[in-house]
């Protein structure tokens, strides 16, 4: 594989990175953090909305965010034809 | 049938299974023993690695500490959790296709450097070790709770169990045991949860019932109940929490983080065939591990509004059975201070009278909420699911980091397999051993360490491994400097303000909270120790040579997927 190819690629494996993290660290320390006061006077059911994020919310956005992680890349590679099989 | 009796019979039938594994799955190769093969599939390396991680803290211990913390629990909710987003996103793919057996290998043979290599062992070698006697100690609790027998003895037998097949099968019996343990652990897990939840508010899924009213027909919701009873009480509200928002946020990130750095997690990762089934199986395991997480907080819930009903201003002579039962193992400790015959449980320590340890909201719960007998075995059959799993696994990472990474990189590089086979089952049968020794005698600080050795994990190889990903330019230099700067400043951090070495001892640490740095607990100064380190890894190697032109390659090669084949130790 050229050089050219295997930059582009890391650079489209690192783009994915700061999208996907950005929203890591927005659903855990945002919401379930920093604006946890203020989104606490949101309702649904019993839960406000701060603890929700801080209790369960964030740990479903994680495991999302792996298995999208895990399509794009899986497409990434075979794009660029750096798959394994 | 007895409690006692269903808890021989459910604990005999799985260890029974745990031992029938092991004799099937016996390693022949240092390969095997190191790695399984290398040919664990990833919904398999997804299971084992969930009982891997959840110990006998996130089993036994975790919703207790939520239950008497309220929202600040989510510290470890979403710091345990979210950890596995960065393992998955920034360092399993990568590791996998560089494809050598320990996290020392990796430090060692990117930094071009045994100094590197050493310092990643001794920082494996002491986060594995506290760690391991935790276990130790959850193994004893449970047994002498459920079987009645004494502490010493119930280490002694976890200790042959995980010798069996932890000397036995290495990597691989390890494994395809905790594969079975994590059916155990979380089947035991979720069963009360879910009676639990249906008892007290009809609703069969816990993190549902969690948001849900009460089913007393009161129309209220369990979260405002337990709100409002919290209050009552004098302490603060359950939903809000007491830990200042740059501390909470502090110790999620030096969690996440750590969990990312530990090595006993990501050796499971060079255990699957492809780069993409390490991607893959970082997303089962945190799948595997959400069932429990998601259902912890709940239970942590329940539990509170449970006891707070049953105890709360009663007559101490009507307690039910199991407080008598728990207050033999000193678990639950009750003084009548104003001679009323009555237990208050209060915020105020001058009036309070119960004192509750976090351990046994789990390991009671299920009889506080006045579940069938089978249940509580059940409950005490996955507590050593939960326990002898992640034992197994830090030993494996002890025995590894003495027969490879010291013996066979280091001292004797000539050794044969089969002698290096031999050093690792060695290694592994001392390490019981001393894990053992630790479980019947813990020194006082094994707690405390514990929540630490994240911080340490976090201060030491997280950076050393992403920079050693995610830049070229990083060298020997830099990353060694970045260790030792990271790993010293949390020590003496934990020693200022954890132990208070330079105050005049325990007894000055609760007066030292105030002179904390940026208001930052020892358990959160991970994330500051982190951030030193990277600091000045970055700083020093750009004042020091680029690394060599074979390294930079190394770097090119573990980022793109193809050609990872198998774990190979040259």
């Amino acid at each position: 594989m050229s050089n050219k190819n295997l930059k582009d690629y890391w650079k489209r494996n690192l783009l994915y990175l700061v999208i996907l993290l950005s929203i890591w660290f927005l659903c855990s320390y945002g919401a379930g953090i920093i604006w946890k006061d203020s989104l606490d006077s949101i309702r649904f059911g019993g839960f406000k909305l701060g603890f929700w994020f801080a209790q369960q919310g964030s740990i479903y956005v994680f495991c999302i965010l792996i298995f999208v992680y895990v399509w794009l890349m899986n497409k990434l590679d075979k794009e660029y034809d750096v798959h394994e099989d | 049938m007895d409690v006692k009796m269903w808890t021989y019979l459910i604990v005999g039938l799985t260890f029974a299974l745990y031992i029938g594994i092991a004799i099937w799955s016996r390693a022949g190769s240092t390969k095997e023993f190191y790695v399984a093969g290398g040919g664990v599939s990833p919904l398999a390396n997804g299971m084992a690695t969930a009982a891997d991680w959840m110990s006998a803290a996130s089993f036994i211990s975790m919703a207790g500490i939520i239950s008497f913390a309220g929202y600040d629990g989510a510290v470890y909710l979403m710091g345990w959790t979210g950890g596995y987003v960065l393992l998955a996103l920034l360092l399993a793919p990568y590791l996998r296709k560089f494809g050598k057996f320990t996290v020392p290998d990796f430090i060692g043979d990117r930094y071009y450097s045994n100094t590197a290599r050493t310092v990643a062992v001794i920082c494996a070698l002491i986060v594995s070790f506290t760690y391991v006697a935790g276990q130790m100690r959850g193994v004893g609790l449970v047994f002498s709770r459920f079987l009645e027998i004494s502490i010493e003895w119930g280490v002694v037998v976890g200790m042959v169990i995980v010798f069996f097949y932890a000397v036995l099968g290495g990597m691989k019996g390890i494994t395809y045991t905790q594969v079975a343990q994590y059916c155990v652990l979380i089947f035991a897990y979720m069963v009360p949860a879910i009676f639990i939840s249906l008892a007290l508010t009809g609703n069969a899924f816990p993190q549902i019932g969690f948001g849900s009213t009460l089913n007393d027909g009161s129309g209220v919701y369990l979260l405002d109940k337990l709100d409002g009873l919290n209050q009552e009480l004098g302490f603060a509200a359950y939903t809000d929490g007491t830990k200042s928002m740059v501390d909470v946020f502090a110790i999620t990130f030096a969690l996440m983080v750590g969990t990312a750095g530990l090595p006993h997690v990501i050796v499971r990762f060079f255990t699957v065939p492809k780069v993409k089934d390490a991607r893959q199986s970082a997303g089962y395991a945190l799948l595997f591990i959400a069932i429990l997480y998601t259902t912890a907080p709940a239970v942590a819930a329940f539990a509170r509004t449970n006891m707070i009903n049953t105890v709360s201003n009663k007559e101490y002579a009507t307690m039910p059975e199991w407080f008598k039962k728990w207050e033999l193992t000193k678990l639950i400790k009750f003084e009548d201070k104003n001679g009323d015959g009555k237990i208050q449980y209060l915020k105020d320590k001058e009036t309070n009278e119960l004192t509750v340890d976090n351990d046994i909201m789990v390991l009671a719960n299920p009889e506080i909420a006045g579940l069938p007998n089978w249940v509580i075995a059940l409950v005490a059959a996955g507590g050593l699911a939960a326990a002898l799993s992640t034992a197994a696994g830090l030993l494996l990472v002890i025995s590894t980091s003495i027969s490879h990474d010291l013996i066979k990189k280091q001292l004797n590089p000539n050794i044969s397999e089969k002698n290096e086979l031999l050093w690792a089952r060695i290694a592994a049968g001392l390490a019981i051993v001393i894990a053992g020794y630790f479980g019947i005698n813990p020194p006082g600080f094994v707690a405390a360490v514990v929540a630490l050795a994240f911080g340490l994990a976090a201060a030491s190889f997280f950076p050393a491994i992403i920079l050693g990903i995610f830049s070229k330019r990083m060298n020997m230099q830099g990353a060694v400097a970045g260790m030792i700067v990271g790993i010293t400043l949390m020590i003496f951090y934990m020693l200022k303000f954890k132990f208070g070495i330079f105050d005049g001892g325990k007894d000055a640490v609760a007066g030292l909270a105030k002179s904390w740095w940026f208001g930052i607990s020892p358990e959160g100064f991970g994330t500051v120790a982190m951030l030193a380190n990277f600091a000045v890894a970055w700083a020093v190697s750009f004042m020091t040579p680029p690394p060599p032109a074979h390294v930079q390659q190394i770097v090119e090669d573990i980022r793109i997927p193809r050609g990872a084949g198998e774990a190979h130790a040259h």
